[in-house]
């Protein structure tokens, strides 16, 4: 479904990624873990169509797409969904509103008409329920005050609306507490069914706990340094990631399943 | 240019001057003569005068307008209810050129309580009613466009509010500038008087009809009796043939309240000039603007309040989108003088360029000569949120869609406070339809 092939990226003339392979095949779940800085969010960010990185190199192919060459919504529209690490505060601008604009505008990317009044809060009311968040959230500005963990449950709450085919959830874990895990998580695990593909960006075996990925990556400086199942995400919790950054440092970087 | 259209204009009011109603009343006479003697000596304003830095009249005073009549207007039942805010419950008055058309207005309708009169027909039946305010409120005139507007004054309309009076349903007053087949001029002087304790909403609008360009020189004064709450909403949606000079000003007594709106959403040429003084203690003003200006359009708000007395309030709130050549002018000057002691006022113009060729000259101006005062002022101009409009599309929704929301959310606070619902939600599809085209 998604198949990166030498992915090269800079931010303003700094090289970033440095030649990405990934292949996320349909229903798979893979994570990618990694010291801060190595270019996680970044990789989240360009697979979304997020502005500001040039593309050196590679190409990214999502089912018969070139999705390098797709603007943002309409990736988002194909089914690309990116939970944010840092969710944008949008004052003026209500959940609600946000949600139907979109679930609407993939409806109708699909040819589907829109959502009417009384299906589109049925199916608001049941996708709450999946994250414990309060009706009030929806006619609140998006994230606008919310908390961190509310923040990041609104945006599992969105993608449980979207229903989207590849799900990027990029941190999604960080800063929140036990009980919101286990209900973010819980939130993710419904989703997971069928074809839909699931990339997770996270620091934490925790998450992996409650979300057990099929394969596990390592991004270090750049590249992928180290992939395996869900037991090397043990190790890593172990070990860190020393080891792995000085393998990286002195050989070139290795594939990733 | 400038003396040219002085000596022209002065022409005109000697020859106009013996058909304006009450020709022979002496404080009117004083009143226009004033207005003359004033435009002869300082005539129109120059981008040399601070206050006009920005906003160059010339190409207005290059064009001759004449004195519109409404002989040669098009503005009929029709016009009226296509005009007209729908589901909005309301008296409506109809004012073609600064004349009220008794036939197009429900004026008789109007309840017990509020008195909708001509200008023109209350100077000649019943002046002692408008001696005590009429001119009162800008002494002397402040440029030479409303001392113009003093010097022909004769057309308007005049609402009195009596005292103690409470009326849910607002009153909306259509100001049609109409040019079929000339220029046409339109110069009325309006006056607003709220009774103690009174309360009325009144919905003020410039429109416009014909092909023609049309000038509309108004001057709105205001009074607001003690412990009176007055609603004025200003909505301006001319063409882009229009020049629009606009002063209101108003007069705040004891423990009043007064909410002003200048919502510009069209002309060629706007120039707003707002004078507010809080004369009596504990009186409230909140004024909130919105312009939205495109193409070559030109907004300029110049907006004073003057804390005279203790324990008063102000805010203002004003906001501003332009795109393309568009340029606006933002000049808010409050003068807290040495009596007004424990004055609150809060000051705010934000601003959204959306383009880079889009202009914006903002000027906070605090002056003040009390110690024990709470104020805060502050401007901002900014570009649309990147973050936000990546965001948006990242679910799924257009560029296009994305930016028109994002501009909608920035400028819908300003018409969050507007009631009733029905007028609010016209005016946020009014803000919407201009996003879209
Ligand atoms: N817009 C930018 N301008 C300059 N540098 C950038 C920009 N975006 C990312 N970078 C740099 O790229 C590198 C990778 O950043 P990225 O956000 O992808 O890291 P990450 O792996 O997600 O880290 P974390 O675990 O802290 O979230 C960092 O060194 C960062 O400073
Ligand atoms: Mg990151």
């Amino acid at each position: 479904m998604l198949s990166i092939s030498d992915l090269m990226v800079e931010v303003g003339g700094k090289p970033i990624l440095k030649g990405i392979n990934l292949d996320i095949a349909a229903g798979e779940v893979h994570a990618i873990m990694g010291p801060n800085g190595s270019g996680k969010s970044t990789l989240a960010n360009v697979l979304a169509g997020r502005e500001g990185y040039d593309v050196m190199r590679g190409s990214v192919t999502y089912g018969d797409h070139d999705l390098l060459a797709l603007a943002p919504e309409e990736r988002a529209r194909e089914g690309v969904f990116l939970a944010f690490q840092y969710p944008v505060e949008i004052p003026g601008v209500t959940n609600v509103y946000l949600i139907k604009e979109a679930v609407n505008a993939q409806r109708k990317h699909r040819g589907e008409s829109e959502l009417d009044a009384i299906d589109f809060l049925k199916l608001v009311r049941q996708k709450l329920q999946l994250v414990e968040m309060k009706e009030e959230f929806l006619h609140r500005p998006v994230n606008h005050g919310f908390s961190g963990g509310e923040k990041k449950r609104n945006e599992i709450f969105q993608m449980a609306m979207i229903e989207p085919r590849l799900a990027i959830l990029d941190e999604t874990d960080s800063g929140l507490d036990i009980d919101a895990l286990k209900v973010v998580a819980s939130g993710v695990n419904a989703m997971r069914q069928g074809d839909r593909s699931i990339l997770l960006v996270t620091h934490y075996q925790r998450l992996l706990d409650y979300i057990e990925p099929d394969h596990v990556h390592v991004l270090a400086n750049g590249r992928f340094v180290k992939s395996g199942d869900k037991h090397l995400a043990r190790e890593l919790e172990e070990h860190g990631y020393g080891w792995l950054e000085e393998q990286a440092d002195s050989g070139a970087g290795q594939s990733a399943a | 240019m400038t003396a040219q259209a002085v000596v022209d204009y002065l022409a005109a009011q000697q020859r106009l001057e013996p058909e304006l109603p009450a020709p022979d009343l002496p404080w009117l006479v004083e009143l226009r003569d004033g207005g003359v003697e004033r435009l002869r000596v300082a005539g129109f304003p120059s981008l040399r005068d601070e206050d006009w830095r920005y906003t160059n009249v010339q190409s207005l005073l290059k064009k001759p307008f004449e004195m519109g009549s409404i002989g040669q207007c098009d503005v009929d039942a029709a016009f009226v209810s296509r005009t007209a805010i729908p589901s909005l419950e309301c008296h409506r008055v109809v004012v073609v050129n600064g004349i009220p058309i008794p036939h197009l207005s429900d004026a008789t309708l109007v309840p017990d309580g509020i008195r909708v009169s001509s200008l023109a027909d209350l100077l000649v039946s019943d002046p002692g009613r408008l001696e005590p305010y009429l001119g009162k409120n800008l002494v002397p005139d402040p440029h030479g466009f409303t001392a113009m507007n003093s010097a022909f004054l004769g057309n308007g309309l005049v609402v009195e509010i009596a005292p103690g009076q409470v009326f849910d349903k607002p009153l909306e007053i259509i100001f049609v500038a109409s040019a079929a087949t000339e220029s046409t001029m339109a110069q009325p002087r309006n006056l607003v008087v709220a009774g103690k304790g009174s309360r009325l909403q009144v919905l003020a609008r410039y429109v416009a009809i014909g092909a023609q360009e049309t000038l509309t020189n108004v001057v709105t004064e205001v009074i607001v009796d003690a412990d009176a709450h007055l609603t004025l909403y200003q909505l301006q949606e001319e063409s882009k043939n229009s020049f629009h000079i606009g002063g209101l000003f108003a007069k705040l007594r004891r423990g009043s309240r007064f909410d002003a709106f200048a919502i510009t959403l069209a002309g060629g040429l706007v120039r707003n000039d707002l004078r507010v003084d809080l004369d009596g203690a504990g009186a409230e003003v909140n004024l909130r603007g919105l312009y939205l200006a495109r193409g070559r359009q030109h907004i300029d708000n110049h907006t004073q309040i003057f804390h005279n007395e203790p324990g008063c309030i102000s805010h203002e709130h004003y906001k501003g989108v332009l795109d393309d050549r568009a340029r606006a002018v933002f000049h808010g000057r409050i003068v807290v003088q040495p009596d007004a002691q424990k004055t609150v006022s809060e000051q705010s113009n934000q601003n959204l360029l959306l383009s880079r060729d889009a202009e914006i000259d903002t000027k906070p101006q605090l002056e003040i000569y009390a110690d024990d005062v709470k104020c805060a002022h502050g401007a901002t101009v900014g570009q649309l949120d990147k973050e936000a409009l990546f965001y948006l599309r990242s679910r799924g929704i257009a560029e296009e869609t994305a930016k028109r929301l994002l501009i909608k959310a920035f400028a819908n606070d300003v018409l969050l406070a507007v009631s009733p619902d029905s007028l609010r939600d016209h005016l946020l599809t009014r803000v919407e339809m201009m996003l879209a085209d």
